[in-house]
């Protein structure tokens, strides 16, 4: 039974992107055939962030307008045989995708595939409002912070109104995902603490994915974070996160607490 | 050039609900003003002092029609308001305004011909009972429950009463009620009570960490606040022109 995860925020720059290809990684990684689908046309990343940068021939809008057959437009991925990459097109705008096309290659895909991960554009408007339209699952990737936080709230108002399980009567089951976390930072009172996030936004929590260094170095790389250096503690975290997606029972451990190896080092890095 | 605003305070807007006589007319016209003209000979004064609506919506009547039909309600001093469900293009400068979204309300009693009276009804006009009782206001006695947390961006507007929300009200969301509001959670948003003009109404909250609140146009923004209040169970009232406040428990 495929299901649909749709990525998003409300807010740019809290790691959307970056998180798609973590989770859509770590999930291939179970040998559970995923795509990753790029909905940011115009602005698109994610191929970066996947390193099919030099891969990419046909796009999500060529299917959408018929100028390609889905499987010319999927990329599969160097590294993992179960991973594939839908891409955007960067030199259209979102008015490119319609609700139409969305929903005929979100049913085509939802035969080929287990998991189906949409890494929704920044804002409210026609991209994002599509890319979470289908979604089954919905990932809300929030910084400790009151701006992100205040987006993401708008979002799961969005996700509980517009997308078409809502219109059913039925629930987009909304996870948490806390990204750029630095516990030092939380104590002192410069960032928000994990208990304050989840007041605001009463959801569950899938995953606290630490402020590391290892994020940027990644996505230079062209490769998931989860698949740059799987020992990292910010791919744990996302490893993590998608066995929770999956469903499984994780105990929720928070980065830099609790770690003493981490929490030296954050320890050092915040003074 | 820049205005300067030598006073702070801002205007206080208000809402009102107000119950109006709707009136809809039947084609043939002539037929329907003879009625009218029939009712208004059993009791003079009906529509004196009463804001009448004129409803369209069912009649087929272009412009010039409409037009002469508000000429002839002036003659028999009907004062027109408002024009309900008519087209766009039935109006024109001059006329009174569109409405719409107007509610239902319990049908105006029609005084009734006294059978014994009504041979006397022309010679006996002035002493025709002029219809004097007041529409009693309905009170608010309705209210709402929201289960669920009111997100930002959402807004929950209920003018007939009472809003509760089990949950808390995020940052940049607003519930506007004609009654009081009460929120057992977290006020992070705006919580308008007494939107129609009820000064009785109240805030409650469990944990007030408002952006605004305002009771029957009076408002007070969060740097307005006593700051001993934030995080705290607050209930506010409004007392003359300045909104109360005082700690639950």
């Amino acid at each position: 039974m495929a299901k649909v995860v749709v990525v998003t925020s409300g807010k740019g720059g809290v790691g959307k992107t970056t998180s798609t290809a973590a989770l859509g990684a770590a999930l291939a990684q179970r040998n559970e055939k995923t795509v990753v689908v790029d909905f940011d046309v115009g602005l698109r990343n994610l191929d970066l962030v996947m390193g099919a940068e030099r891969r990419v021939v046909y796009d999500l809008v060529n299917v959408i307008q018929g100028d390609a057959k889905l499987p010319q437009a999927l990329i599969r991925d160097k590294r993992l045989d179960t991973l594939f990459l839908l891409p955007a097109s960067q030199t259209r705008d979102k008015d490119s995708l319609t609700p139409e096309g969305v929903e005929r290659v979100m049913a085509e895909l939802r035969k080929h595939f287990d998991w189906i991960i949409c890494d929704s554009p920044a804002g409210i408007e026609r991209g994002a409002t599509l890319a979470m339209r289908h979604a089954d699952l919905a990932v809300i990737v929030t910084n400790p912070e009151v701006s992100s936080v205040r987006d993401s709230d708008r979002i799961i108002g969005l996700l509980d109104a517009k997308t078409e399980r809502a219109e059913r009567g039925e629930r987009v089951e909304k996870h948490l995902l806390l990204t750029r976390y630095d516990a030092v930072r939380a104590e002192r009172g410069d960032m928000l603490k994990v208990d304050d996030v989840l007041e605001i936004l009463s959801i569950p929590l899938i995953g606290i994915v630490p402020e590391s260094m290892d994020v940027l170095k990644a996505s230079n790389l062209g490769a998931p974070v989860t698949l740059a250096d799987s020992r990292s503690a910010p791919a744990l975290a996302y490893l993590d996160a998608a066995r929770r997606l999956a469903g499984e029972t994780v105990p929720m451990t928070i980065p830099g607490e609790k770690r003493g190896f981490l929490g030296k080092i954050f320890g050092r890095r915040a003074a | 050039m820049t205005k300067v605003l030598t006073d702070a305070r801002s205007i206080r807007i208000k809402g009102r609900s107000f119950l109006a006589l709707v009136l809809s007319p039947e084609l043939p016209l002539d037929w329907w003003l003879g009625r009218l003209d029939d009712l208004a000979s059993r009791s003079a004064g009906f529509f004196l002092g009463r804001p009448v609506v004129l409803d369209v919506a069912d009649l087929e009547i272009d412009r010039k029609q409409l037009k002469s039909l508000l000429e002839e309600l002036g003659q028999r001093n009907v004062r027109v308001m408002g024009i309900e469900g008519g087209r766009p293009s039935l109006f024109e400068p001059g006329m009174p305004p569109a409405m719409k979204g107007g509610r239902p309300a319990p049908d105006f009693e029609v005084p009734e011909a006294n059978p014994a009276e009504s041979p006397k009804a022309g010679k006996g006009k002035a002493a025709a009972p002029v219809i004097t009782e007041e529409v009693q206001p309905v009170r608010a006695t309705a209210s709402i429950i929201v289960r669920e947390p009111v997100r930002s961006g959402q807004s929950v507007i209920f003018p007939e009463g009472d809003v509760t929300v089990v949950g808390s009200v995020a940052s940049g969301a607003e519930i506007v009620a004609g009654g009081s509001v009460h929120i057992y959670g977290t006020l992070r948003g705006r919580a308008l009570a007494g939107s129609v003009g009820n000064a009785s109404a109240r805030i409650f909250c469990r944990r007030l960490e408002a952006e605004l609140l305002a009771i029957d146009g009076v408002y007070k923004t969060a740097e307005d606040m006593a700051p001993n209040l934030r995080g705290q169970s607050v209930q506010l009232w409004l007392e003359g022109d300045s909104i109360m406040a005082e700690r639950l428990n």
